[in-house]
């Protein structure tokens, strides 16, 4: 059974790193070369000059996007999300764990119903929020409204809840207050959950599209999502698609996502292996 | 240091009819160790978390020296609580686990390391000082949970049966510890349990407690030789004391037809408890039917039936005991209760009577 066994990991493994290589070695060659010979595997020798392209090249109607400052919008929407998610989920469910006030579980449940409802069902109406409050074409219009979240504060809760209480009343005792718990206890305490929460946010924010195309009409705010889209766009004439520049894009796309897996993974595991409550 | 008087106390929990605990009174001296010992749901813990400050008081009063409490925080109220699964912060070192409490009330750093080092000399915790809560084995861990409690010097120590989460043999070791440690301390020490064993070897004063409300306040070895009720007399000592069904006819004591001996007390019926220490097997006498026997070592148990009333004998012979044995009761060591209410009942047992005395 054991070569049998290899031999059904090995083709999973070629089944999904196949696609990866592929998209690596075909940004290595030049658009012409795709569009006649197809995708490739083994590198070719346009490497710098298409990565160069991709990142310095200013495109666009205004001439001012490159792909550093794509790669920039999409760290700053993927890591405002993740924070801000985070933090606003962790606040929300200390509230609901520790704290006694009327409705708290109508209340809970109530935000866990909206885990049903997916962004697009709301898409109009918050753009419209949006759009009143002059906040189109901003960071802050592009994060804020995307923030509260249902499944942060659901798993923030399940974890809050699974902490001792004695822990809480020891705390008590040794003088902390609400304040005092939860920086110098719980938010230590929560380190696994919080990277996987990140690993989850991180990769749903970098990964935004129709938002951040609804959102925003300045080319100063294009992702890299909306980078590699424009740049298959161009059937203009008998123009060839710049297929090597998606390419690279759609690498470079990946590598800060990865980048998060294998960080947060570290530490998820680290934090899962270590605790002993 | 500090005493501590609860007066009328009492708890009843928001939608429950009865109350949890109701109308405590007792007064500690300062320095005492008080255990506060019964079975589980008789409101031990609950009253021991009200004086603590982590339950709301429903009813009467509690000062912790010559403060009333009642509406204070648990970290305005000088105490510190050692928890049974010990509630040490799992992400800290032994260092800040025992740092925290007086760090968050503004102790200098230099005072800080000062007590820290102290409670760790004492508490034989120096090696470890660096370790987190996790690398530690369950008696370091709860040398640890009371390090945290030592350096804060509070007024009171509370314990919430500490040391129920320990093997058999280090419960024994750190049941002598705690015991030194508080007497050399001198903080008054308020400590619950539901092992009458540790109640016993532990305390200064014991508090029964049965169903939220104090069954005897006393010093173990009053409580032990005169208990209060039924319940204290059962859940006192090992192996517990029997009781059986016994009445009075016209001044004799009359068990399973034999009389035991000669009392000052009206007709009717009684309960009799018997400790089984003080009986022992005897040529003639009281007639036991043996159902089994539990090996001891140092001594053995012997368990039978009279007139089919469950009755336990402490005997130390190695000899084979035989399915039919006669048990000699001594007249001065009986306790009599009474049968409705369960109270003892001090009744004068005079004069020693042969007890194979048949009527």
């Amino acid at each position: 059974m054991k070569p049998f066994d290899h031999l059904v990991l090995i083709l999973g493994v070629i089944f999904l790193c196949l696609p990866v290589v592929m998209a690596l070695m075909s940004s290595t060659h030049a658009a012409i070369d795709i569009h006649t010979n197809g995708l490739s595997l083994l590198p070719g020798g346009d490497a710098m000059a298409t990565y160069g392209k991709v990142l310095t090249h200013r495109g666009g109607f205004t001439g001012d996007v490159t792909g550093l400052l794509m790669l920039r919008n999409s760290l700053i929407l993927g890591l405002g999300f993740a924070i801000g998610k985070i933090v606003l989920s962790m606040m929300a469910a200390y509230a609901l764990v520790y704290f006694r006030f009327r409705f708290a579980t109508a209340l809970f449940w109530m935000i866990f119903t909206t885990l049903l409802l997916p962004l697009e069902v709301r898409i109009m109406p918050s753009y419209q929020v949006m759009a009143q409050l002059h906040l189109l074409n901003t960071y802050s219009g592009l994060i804020i409204p995307l923030l509260a979240s249902a499944t942060g504060t659901f798993f923030f809760r399940q974890f809050f809840r699974s902490v001792p209480d004695e822990l809480l009343e020891a705390a008590r005792i040794d003088g902390a207050g609400p304040v005092k718990f939860f920086i110098d206890i719980l938010i230590p305490l929560s380190k696994t959950m919080m990277s996987a929460i990140f690993i989850i946010m991180f990769i749903y924010g970098w990964n935004q599209y129709l938002w951040p195309l609804l959102m925003t009409t300045d080319e100063s705010f294009y992702t890299l999502m909306r980078g590699i889209k424009s740049i298959l766009q161009v059937w203009i004439g008998s123009q060839i698609p710049d297929y090597n520049e998606a390419f690279a894009l759609a690498v470079l796309a990946m590598i800060p996502p990865v980048a998060v897996v294998v960080v947060f993974q570290r530490m998820f595991i680290k934090g899962l292996t270590e605790s002993d409550k | 240091m500090a005493h501590i008087t609860l007066k009328d106390v009492s708890k009843t929990y928001s939608g429950s009819a009865h109350s949890a605990v109701s109308g405590v009174d007792i007064a500690i001296q300062d320095g005492e160790f008080i255990v506060l010992v019964g079975p589980s749901g008789c409101g031990k813990s609950t009253l021991l978390r009200m004086v603590a400050g982590l339950e709301a008081i429903s009813g009467g009063q509690v000062h912790i020296g010559d403060r009333l409490v009642n509406d204070l925080d648990p970290a305005e109220r000088d105490i510190a609580m050692v928890f049974q699964n010990y509630a040490l912060y799992p992400h800290m070192t032994v260092r800040d686990n025992m740092a925290y409490g007086l760090k968050n009330r503004g102790a200098s750093r230099q005072e800080l390391a000062q007590r820290v080092q102290e409670a760790a000399t004492l508490l034989e915790l120096g090696p470890y000082l660096d370790r987190k809560p996790r690398a530690l084995s369950g008696g370091q861990r709860q040398r640890v949970a009371m390090g945290r409690a030592i350096v804060r010097q509070p007024a009171a120590f509370l314990f919430d049966e500490p040391l129920s989460n320990l093997d058999a043999k280090l419960r024994v070791t750190m049941r002598m510890e705690i015991r030194k440690l508080q007497k050399r301390l001198g903080t008054t020490a308020l400590y619950v349990t539901h092992d009458q064993l540790e109640a016993m070897t532990l305390a200064d004063r014991l508090v029964v407690l049965n169903g939220g409300q104090i069954e005897q306040i006393g010093a173990p070895l009053e409580v032990y030789r005169t208990p209060a009720s039924t319940f204290v007399a059962s859940f006192i000592g090992a192996p517990a004391m029997s009781l059986l069904d016994a009445h009075v006819e016209s001044g004799r004591l009359v068990l399973a037809g034999h009389q035991v001996a000669r009392v000052h007390a009206g007709d009717g019926p009684l309960t009799l408890g018997l400790r089984a220490e003080d009986l022992r097997i005897a040529p003639q006498g009281l007639p036991m039917d043996v159902e089994f026997i539990e090996e001891l070592g140092a001594q053995r148990v012997v368990y039978g039936l009279v007139d089919g009333q469950r009755l336990a004998v402490v005997e130390t012979g190695a000899k084979s005991i035989s399915q039919r044995v006669h048990i000699a009761i001594d007249p001065q060591r009986l306790h009599l209760f009474d049968t409705v209410s369960g109270r003892r009942r001090d009744i004068v047992v005079e004069q020693q009577i042969p007890s194979h005395a048949h009527l």
